[in-house]
């Protein structure tokens, strides 16, 4: 893969190289395309002002704010409990993974700890969280680049993720389950081998979206050289999750940062891919989806007993101190870095979100490509609104 | 035939054509855009509207007509107008030679065809003039890029028929017809259809007319995701509707020709062409041929991703033209050879 | 937060010790780059690590993490620590602000971890992939908010300083554009500083914390036995035991 990979990345350069050149020498008027705020391709509210010469994109400038909510501010005027309600509409396909590292954070200042069972059940939220989120990425990357029906197996085998976290925690988008010092509640009768069902049926759509789109030509094509970003450029700017990965760097939070869950009393891989292209990052998502499928069974195995909360007062303050925590969510490095002053709620939250810094490199990236290239490596970025404008 | 005056039989074969059309458009949106379409995907698709959604299409022409007809401010208004017709029009000239029985034709041309070919690339002249009146940035893409498309494609669609021409030595669609049911391969004795011979010809005119009718994998100048639409980006109600029953109008004759061309049209192996009742059974033969042909381009359009502008091109003049050339070598030697 | 309430476990311990080591080093590493560049450290054993910078050798610290191997950006934000004048708009007694009114520029002690002298700080986060730690690096703003760009080292560090500079106005020299990047262009003021006004609030108060009343001791004690009494009761052996 690597080899290849490596050619053709120099061969697609020399081709920009090339084509840019002559558009020196043939100077036309630019063309100004502005790519949403309404577009099919920014899934929101984004808007990329395109700047075009013909089909080649000259300069690509993400203007976002749209569905800004100011969560910051907001989060410093309610109490801790009530800012998971807040926060978990900020990447509202995976949203119990943004509850976690908040809470985390706040247990770490309150020195508490969750029981293990606890840990352990907000770890399977966590990869269901993940395996609900990026299964729609797998199909939505298809219908961006023009095949239609992977997206509707990903909203039908979705459906059965949600409906497993839906009756765990009550609720389908937006669960709210996470607790200061443990969880709301334990998991209910008969769920652990639904679940288990669900896994099976979860690693046939990853097949099914492999044998669909990673195996076909024309998807190669499209996203193979396309979009190529190199290690050092993907840490500078800040790329986190499997955006990372696929550029080389084998850094995963959940390996090498354990704030405090399950994932290191199990056995699980990270997966890296060295292009760094549209297709790299296509790949290791699938497979970190996969992979999420075999986690939550070896969850399943190990699920010790005991209670799902800790004793903690009811009145939540959160003693003076400061604390990042931050996880690896579904779309990449999500933390929370919170003051506090001892008092019933957050002094400051600075919510540090994958998206921003993710979509943050379009203009380094979306530099002499062509108009559907820039879908292409939009889509394969893999962006929630909610994540960037927060 | 009948003794009919000039205008009578004009008149009949107008509204013939006419009627056509659409109910063409309905099949093929029905059995493949709403039923095959959803099966493929999981879904039921429109179920509520008649028997198993049969009735839907009709609500949705309904809801088409109801709406009001806006043009952009910026709008070439009289271009603007002009060009879903013309795009229809290119399909209301394709059904004039095609053959739906012995007798059943509107009119046979001896340049068949070389007609249909012509004519249908009339449609890239209405895209494009919908594209730039459109006042419209993403419509000026798609426009642009379909008459990139339709320029590219229209060589290796040409160039696939040449085989078919130079076995049946005519350019008329009954002629051609006539050929194959005359024709005989493999010990067999007659009614062989040319694909045996021009299975090559077929696969370039098959993947040809999906560019032509800007379906998945050739679809940029619509491309939703990108253009999100493209030239009839700014098309809405009654002239929107023009422009989806072309496409699929387009779609159907397409089917037809290369049903005539390569499968034998209407006519049926072993049996002698000139039977008069196969004036009764030829169209439900080549419509069989034609569904057939119909589900292979849908098939393929639910499936696969789109190309990129310069692939597509690229894989017009550096695969498609050369295999057609070297096709067209090959059955013009054996030809003589034979 | 400090040494003695880290986690009981000797195991816990023992990682944390090592990980410390590897804090300390990097604590090291950058005062050995900045020499009196370097304010005040903070080190939580196992945890994180603080380094508050002088204001001039604030992309100084940028360079040196770079060369040290924290070549890995995470964010740019800043911090206000004035007391908000109007607290929670809320007049509950664990969160009063009316006291705290008369002066309302005043200091609370010590501004957080790794200290502080001004009311605002500039904080960002680099991190190491390869050594899987990250350092938060402080600064204190003058009155003329003002404080060099990362975007040069680097360059996910723009659109962070476009969001600090809209949010608290602080200036970053240097920086390429600084334009809005939440809000329209003619937004006035700076939203996350602890004197604009959350008007949503004003206009109609949150009464979430309200209903939260504080419960005598010796009855909250009674409630807690209660609820872990019933939970025992309810869960002799729940489901999916190891």
């Amino acid at each position: 893969m690597t080899a290849t990979s490596e050619h053709s990345q120099a061969a697609y350069v020399a081709t920009q190289a090339a084509d840019a050149r002559i558009n020196v020498e043939l100077q036309t008027g630019d063309m100004t395309l502005n790519i949403g705020p309404q577009h099919p391709a920014t899934h929101g509210t984004l808007r990329i002002a395109a700047q075009l010469d013909g089909e080649l994109v000259i300069r690509a400038e993400p203007i976002m704010g749209y569905m800004h909510r100011g969560y910051e501010k907001l989060a410093e005027v309610r109490t801790y409990p009530q800012v998971t309600t807040l926060i978990n509409r900020i990447d509202w396909l995976g949203s119990f993974a943004n509850e976690v590292p908040f809470i985390l954070a706040a247990e770490r200042l309150m020195e508490v700890e969750a029981p293990p069972r606890a840990q352990w059940i907000r770890t399977i939220l966590f990869e269901l969280s993940r395996i609900a989120n990026v299964s729609l990425f797998l199909g939505d990357m298809g219908v961006q680049l023009g095949a239609l029906t992977p997206v509707f197996f990903a909203f039908r085998d979705r459906e059965r993720v949600l409906n497993q976290i839906e009756s765990l925690t009550g609720g389908r988008f937006h669960p709210n389950f996470d607790r200061i010092g443990g969880l709301k509640d334990d998991i209910p009768r008969g769920w652990i081998q639904e679940t288990r069902d669900v896994m099976v049926k979860m690693r046939e759509f990853c097949d099914e979206m492999e044998d669909l789109l990673v195996g076909n030509q024309i998807f190669g094509a499209r996203c193979r050289g396309v979009g190529v970003i190199p290690r050092e450029v993907a840490l500078g700017y800040g790329m986190s999750g499997a955006n990372l990965r696929a550029s080389g760097v084998d850094w995963d939070l959940r390996r090498d940062a354990n704030p405090g869950l399950a994932w290191d009393q199990i056995d699980w891989k990270v997966w890296t891919h060295p292009d760094g292209d549209s297709f790299a990052r296509y790949w290791v998502r699938l497979q970190e989806t996969r992979e999420a499928t075999h986690m939550v069974e070896k969850l399943l195995d190990g699920l010790p007993s005991g209670p799902v909360m800790a004793k903690v007062p009811r009145i939540i303050k959160v003693p003076e101190g400061e604390a990042y925590v931050s996880t690896e969510n579904p779309l990449g490095e999500m933390g929370y870095y919170i003051v506090s002053k001892g008092d019933l709620g957050p002094f400051r939250v600075k919510i540090r979100t994958p998206s921003f810094n993710n979509i943050s490199i379009v203009p380094w990236v979306c530099k002499g490509v062509y108009v559907p290239d820039v879908i292409t490596i939009l889509a394969s970025l893999y962006f929630i609104l909610g994540d960037i404008d927060r | 035939m009948i003794g009919l005056v000039y205008w009578q039989e004009t008149a009949i074969k107008l509204a013939v054509i006419l009627g056509v059309i659409p109910v063409t458009s309905l099949i093929l949106v029905y059995l493949f855009l709403f039923k095959m379409m959803a099966f493929m995907q999981s879904r039921l698709g429109p179920m509520i509207t008649g028997p198993h959604g049969t009735l839907q299409l009709i609500a949705e022409a309904i809801k088409f007509l109801q709406k009001e007809d806006i043009h952009p401010d910026n709008a070439d208004k009289h271009v603007f107008a002009l060009a879903p017709i013309v795009v229809l029009m290119s399909t209301f000239l394709l059904y004039v030679i095609l053959p739906a029985g012995p007798d059943l034709i509107v009119e046979d041309l001896d340049v068949g065809i070389f007609y249909a070919l012509a004519v249908s690339s009339l449609s890239a002249l209405g895209v494009l003039m919908a594209g730039w009146a459109s006042a419209n940035k993403y419509a000026l893409l798609g426009g642009l890029r379909a008459a990139g498309q339709l320029i590219a494609y229209e060589l290796p669609l040409v160039l696939a028929t040449m085989g078919v021409i130079i076995q049946a030595e005519t350019m008329s669609l009954q002629g051609i017809v006539h050929a194959q049911a005359n024709f005989s391969i493999f010990g067999l004795d007659s009614g062989m259809p040319f694909i045996f011979t021009q299975i090559v010809g077929f696969a370039i005119f098959m993947i040809a007319a999906q560019a032509e009718l800007t379906q998945t994998p050739f679809d940029m100048p619509v491309a939703e995701t990108e253009l999100v639409g493209g030239f009839h980006i700014e098309y809405t109600g009654f002239r929107f509707l023009l422009f989806f029953m072309a496409e699929f109008g387009t779609a159907f004759a397409f089917a037809a020709i290369a049903s005539v061309l390569f499968l034998g049209g209407w006519s049926l192996p072993f049996v002698d062409p000139n039977e008069n009742w196969l004036n009764f059974v030829g169209p439900g033969v080549m419509l069989f041929k034609i569904l057939i042909l119909a589900a292979i381009i849908f098939w393929v359009r639910f499936t696969v991703p789109r190309l990129r502008e310069d692939q597509l091109q690229k894989f017009a003049w550096k695969v498609l033209i050369p295999v057609s050339l070297v096709n067209i070598a090959v059955t013009g030697l054996i030809k003589v050879a034979v | 937060m400090s040494e003695e309430t880290a986690s009981g476990e000797t195991a816990v311990e023992e990682a944390a010790s090592a990980v410390d080591d590897a804090r300390d080093a990097a604590v090291a590493a950058i005062t050995e780059a900045l020499g009196d560049g370097v304010v005040e450290t903070h080190v939580d054993p196992g945890q994180d690590v603080w380094i508050r910078v002088a204001n001039a050798s604030w992309q100084d610290a940028a360079a040196a993490a770079k060369a040290a191997g924290y070549n890995y950006f995470s964010y740019v934000s800043a911090i206000d620590w004035m007391i908000a004048p109007e607290g929670r708009y809320e007049d509950t007694e664990f969160d009063d602000p009316i006291e705290e009114s008369e002066n309302t520029t005043k200091l609370p002690e010590g501004s957080g971890v790794a200290g502080g002298d001004t009311r605002f700080q500039v904080l960002a986060r680099v991190e190491s992939p390869t050594q899987h730690i990250g350092i938060t690096f402080k600064a204190d703003l003058a009155d003329d908010m003002t404080i060099g760009t990362w975007s040069d080292i680097f360059p996910g560090a723009d659109w962070h300083e476009r969001e600090a500079w809209e949010m608290y106005g602080v200036t970053f020299a240097g920086h390429p554009g600084l334009r809005k990047i939440y809000l329209p262009g003619d937004f006035e003021g700076n939203p996350l500083r602890k004197d604009f006004p959350l008007l949503a609030r004003t206009v109609k108060p949150w009464p979430g914390v309200v209903d939260i009343e504080e419960i005598p001791e010796q009855l909250e004690a009674q409630l807690e036995a209660e609820v872990m009494a019933a939970f025992e009761a309810e869960n002799p052996s729940p489901e999916g035991s190891a």
